[in-house]
């Protein structure tokens, strides 16, 4: 396992790399800059900003001395913002994004299972049908429908909840809820395909043959295997979900990760985009990874 | 499901069983007869109305909706007809989201049909291909494509399509090296059909249920993105416009005009989930991995 685990994270390499090149390409190809201003810039004043910034250099020297930095760990400073790093911002709104994303997953994930489950043993029922048809919706409407929606619903028309920001518990309401439906939606849809499909195979037959009962039966045996589908559609969602959402974070006025993404890219700040593209698709990577390892955890037949 | 089809059917008539489960389907044909009406609505809507979907009459902006009156979904806060809007941005929605389709769709079945076809290493090599974009995280990427190189709808389509030819790809793949083995395809080489002609002319006819079962099912996908991104004021631009970009406009307003939010709303919402339903019903009907349930 080891061993798998290794040479997982070395075949990452190339892929990574070929991220960072065409991200950095990108923002370098652009027209535009980052210290474009409604008033131009004296030739001077910009000349030297780019050679403070290294930017007078050739492309790939550029690129050497950015993947350099990200070696020792510094992404560098983010061009609009010079009082700070962008380490700095994206440790300031890396918490933030990741408990919203932390609590719509155990949300989305734990409510999903659980009706996966109940649709999977009622199969075919009156219950499994609506079950169904509701989650078809939540998958196919997005969130920037369903955000607006209940915001309007439970914020402006019944004053229940705050719309916008995160100050108290109720704040964290309705972009959980936002943030979670899509994924409760398809997680309880694997849940049931799969949860039915490994109910009619053989060492279920020779359990319940044994006299087990129903729950000791979905419980003990079925649902390990039954989640792997769940897991493996879990890994690059929760890497999504942990760097927040441009759209909920948007229209909640959260300041995660996913509105500092938009502002990076509207503002040319190129280091800023780059560390948040190397960020996600480390994560991606890294919860990939995780989920090829639970495949074993879950599956005795799995073999590294 | 178990005693699906009548007993004296044949048993494997494809066209019978898909008839059948259509029928059983009710919502199947619910979501079609909707989104038909979406769709001609669309088409129709805007010479129906005497208002144009640019024109700004500023006294009356934020005018309620009245069916007997003027604006039948009322006005936005730049006075201008809503329904018009939300018919003009529907044609953009479901015409980007047909267009793109097509795009991947004809990208993914000729590379996933030619790999398969081919084999061995190159077969490996473009895999292999796809396995690495599939990596990639593509939202950043077309955000990133919308907000550097200007706004426009070719560049839309590009983006989109981009993301959606990978599925496909993998999906023809499969199939292909199912059917390379058969009868019908040796029977082609033999008689010296060039590698192209077993392709285009044999294999890829053959794919044809499977593919337009994964179409039906990208075209709300790609509606999605392209919402998303008017959503975020990267898709069409003013006044052209779009359900996305409608819907964000109406977020702006809605406490003071929630219809400017809600018709629209409802409409992108209802035709999404209308698609999605369709496209999983006929995968039902059509997917050959299901027949004998």
């Amino acid at each position: 396992m080891l061993r798998y685990t290794v040479s997982r994270l070395i075949s990452a390499v190339p892929t990574l790399a070929l991220v960072l090149v065409l991200a950095f390409s990108l923002v370098h190809a652009a027209p535009g800059g980052p210290f474009d201003t409604e008033r131009a810039l004296p030739p001077e004043t910009e000349a030297r900003l780019n050679e403070a910034y290294g930017l007078d250099q050739p492309f790939w020297v550029q690129f050497g001395n950015y993947v350099g930095g990200l070696l020792r760990g510094d992404f560098g400073p983010s061009y609009r913002y010079p009082q700070s790093t962008v380490g700095e911002l994206i440790a300031d709104a890396f918490p933030v994004s990741a408990t919203l994303g932390l609590l719509a997953l155990v949300v989305g994930a734990g409510l999903g299972i659980a009706i996966g489950i109940v649709a999977a043993l009622r199969q075919n029922s009156v219950l499994d049908h609506v079950l169904m048809s509701v989650s078809m919706t939540g998958i196919s409407v997005p969130g920037f429908v369903i955000a607006p929606l209940a915001v309007l619903l439970f914020a402006v028309t019944l004053r229940w909840l705050p719309a916008s920001g995160l100050q108290t518990p109720a704040h964290y309401v309705l972009p959980v809820f936002a943030l979670a439906l899509p994924m409760l939606a398809y997680v309880a849809r694997l849940m049931r395909a799969s949860l039915v499909e490994t109910l009619k195979s053989q060492f279920i037959r020779t359990a319940r043959s044994q006299g087990l009962s129903s729950r000791t039966l979905v419980f003990r045996y079925a649902m390990k295997p039954a989640l792997i589908p769940v897991v493996s559609y879990l890994g690059p969602a929760i890497a999504a979900v942990l760097t927040g959402s441009v759209v909920i974070e948007q229209i909640f006025n959260i300041p995660g990760i996913g509105r500092l993404f938009i502002q990076g890219a509207l503002n040319r700040d190129y280091t800023l985009v780059m560390g948040l593209v190397v960020l996600y698709s480390s994560l991606l990577i890294v919860m990939n990874l995780i989920v090829d390892l639970l495949y074993g955890v879950l599956d005795p037949r799995v073999r590294y | 499901m178990a005693s699906g089809a009548a007993p004296n059917a044949p048993r494997h008539s494809l066209t019978r069983h898909a008839l059948g489960a259509m029928a059983r389907d009710k919502l199947f044909a619910a979501c079609c007869v909707v989104l038909g009406v979406i769709v001609l609505g669309v088409i129709v809507g805007p010479w129906l109305s005497p208002h144009s979907y640019y024109a700004i009459n500023l006294e009356f902006a934020q005018q309620p909706p009245q069916f007997s009156g003027q604006h039948w979904f009322g006005t936005d806060d730049l006075g201008r007809d809503l329904f018009v809007r939300a018919m003009q941005g529907g044609r953009i929605s479901l015409m980007v989201g047909l267009v793109a389709t097509i795009v991947s769709l004809v990208f993914g079945v000729v590379w996933g049909a030619t790999a398969g076809y081919l084999g061995g290493r190159i077969d490996h090599l473009m895999m292999r291909v796809v396995d690495i974009f599939y990596a990639i995280p593509f939202m950043f990427f077309v955000i990133l494509l919308m907000v550097l190189f200007g706004r426009n709808i070719i560049l839309i389509f590009v983006a989109i399509g981009a993301v959606n030819w990978l599925d496909m790809a993998r999906i023809v793949r499969g199939q292909t090296l199912a059917l390379r083995g058969r009868e019908f395809v040796q029977a082609a080489e033999v008689i010296g059909a060039s590698r192209p002609r077993i392709i285009f002319r044999h294999i890829v006819p053959n794919l044809l249920g499977i593919v337009v079962v994964y179409a039906t099912l990208t075209v709300p996908q790609v509606i999605l993105i392209e919402s998303f991104l008017s959503f975020l004021g990267l898709g069409v631009q003013e006044p052209m416009t779009s359900w996305g970009a409608l819907v964000q406009q109406g977020t702006q307003v809605m406490s003071t005009a929630p219809w400017v939010l809600l018709f629209p709303a409802t409409l992108l919402a209802v035709s999404l989930v209308c698609l999605n339903f369709i496209g999983d019903g006929l995968r039902d009907a059509l997917d050959p991995k299901d027949r004998h349930r």
